[in-house]
């Protein structure tokens, strides 16, 4: 069966992330001064084919740890969409 | 025995790194990804360019190619091994070193010479040359944003060998190009054999390049390489 994971990949808190600083001072420039924080991170989808969803999620757990998110800097969720 | 200058697909400072490497004597060795022996190698290179078009995160998906499993047994072996700009990525997604290189703080590609100052000189990288040289030699990046988790004063076992300073060898906020934390332009692992910088030091190997500063960093990988073979 196929199974569909929603992965979320964000810098981690605190870490320098420039497109988040600069977009912060785009908006303010455009007057939305109520703007705190900007962040920016990734969505990645993935189908996959596993006997079940437990099989399914370690996989993509395994995945998002080797591959999809680097541990030093981001950290990520996943979410099952089906 | 070679120099094993590895070649992904996306790699394009390879011939200038083998130029480099050969003009201080090493023989320099072109080495597909793909490969999975270096036993004819006694040091390696990861040069620069753009490894599997960078997608995901810069050097993430190279750090997967079939020789790296053989890169890190080297390293940790004690084997000479040098990154540059996009091999100095690929070696910090390894865990090889420290930290991450990120898009730099103005979000703008840069190309153009900068000052280095070298801060340490137990390395492969700084072994021949002193500590507080100025170098000028050129950056070419728009992942160069040298961030770590460890604080300031620290990067892990890691340390730092070059730092982006003014002409005088000052660090100042102007000099620092990319926003890289403590204006940090290059380290090594606390072993010194494995090092990684971001600017181009075989953009800077003869005085028709506008410098020749760069000759000293190769000069000192190719001393380290003879000291740790014979």
């Amino acid at each position: 069966m196929t199974y569909t994971f929603v992965i979320q990949v964000d810098r981690k808190p605190g870490l320098s992330d420039p497109e988040g600083a600069t977009t912060a001072r785009a908006l303010h420039d455009l007057g939305f001064t109520g703007v705190e924080h900007v962040s920016f991170g990734r969505t990645i989808t993935i189908d996959i084919d596993a006997e079940n969803s437990d099989d399914a999620l370690a996989t993509v757990e395994s995945m998002c740890a080797k591959l999809l998110a680097n541990p030093v800097i981001e950290h990520y969720t996943i979410e099952a969409n089906s | 025995m070679t120099t094993a200058v590895i070649v992904f697909p996306g790699t394009n400072c390879e011939q200038d790194t083998e130029y480099a490497l050969n003009m201080v004597g090493l023989d320099a060795e072109l080495v597909w990804h793909r490969d999975t022996d270096l036993s004819g190698a006694d040091s390696v290179v990861l040069p620069g360019g753009f490894a599997h078009g960078d997608y995901l995160r810069t050097g993430a998906i190279a750090r997967f190619s079939p020789i790296m499993k053989e890169v890190e047994s080297l390293a940790a072996t004690g084997v000479p091994v040098l990154g540059i700009c996009n091999g100095f990525q690929i070696l910090c997604e390894a865990g090889i070193l420290g930290g991450a290189l990120v898009a730099n703080q103005d979000l703008k590609f840069i190309c153009k010479p900068v000052t280095l100052r070298v801060e340490s000189t137990d390395s492969v990288l700084t072994a021949a040359a002193t500590v507080g040289q100025v170098l000028q030699i050129p950056l070419n990046s728009y992942e160069g944003n040298y961030i770590t988790q460890d604080s300031p004063s620290h990067n892990g076992d890691d340390r730092v060998v070059l730092r982006y300073c003014d002409t005088d060898g000052s660090l100042t906020a102007a000099a620092n190009p990319n926003g890289s934390t403590q204006a940090i332009a290059g380290i090594a692992n606390s072993r010194g054999n494995v090092a990684g910088l971001m600017p181009h030091p075989e953009r800077a190997i003869e005085s028709i390049l506008g410098s020749e500063d760069g000759r000293v960093l190769f000069e000192s990988f190719a001393a380290s390489v003879s000291s740790v073979t014979t």
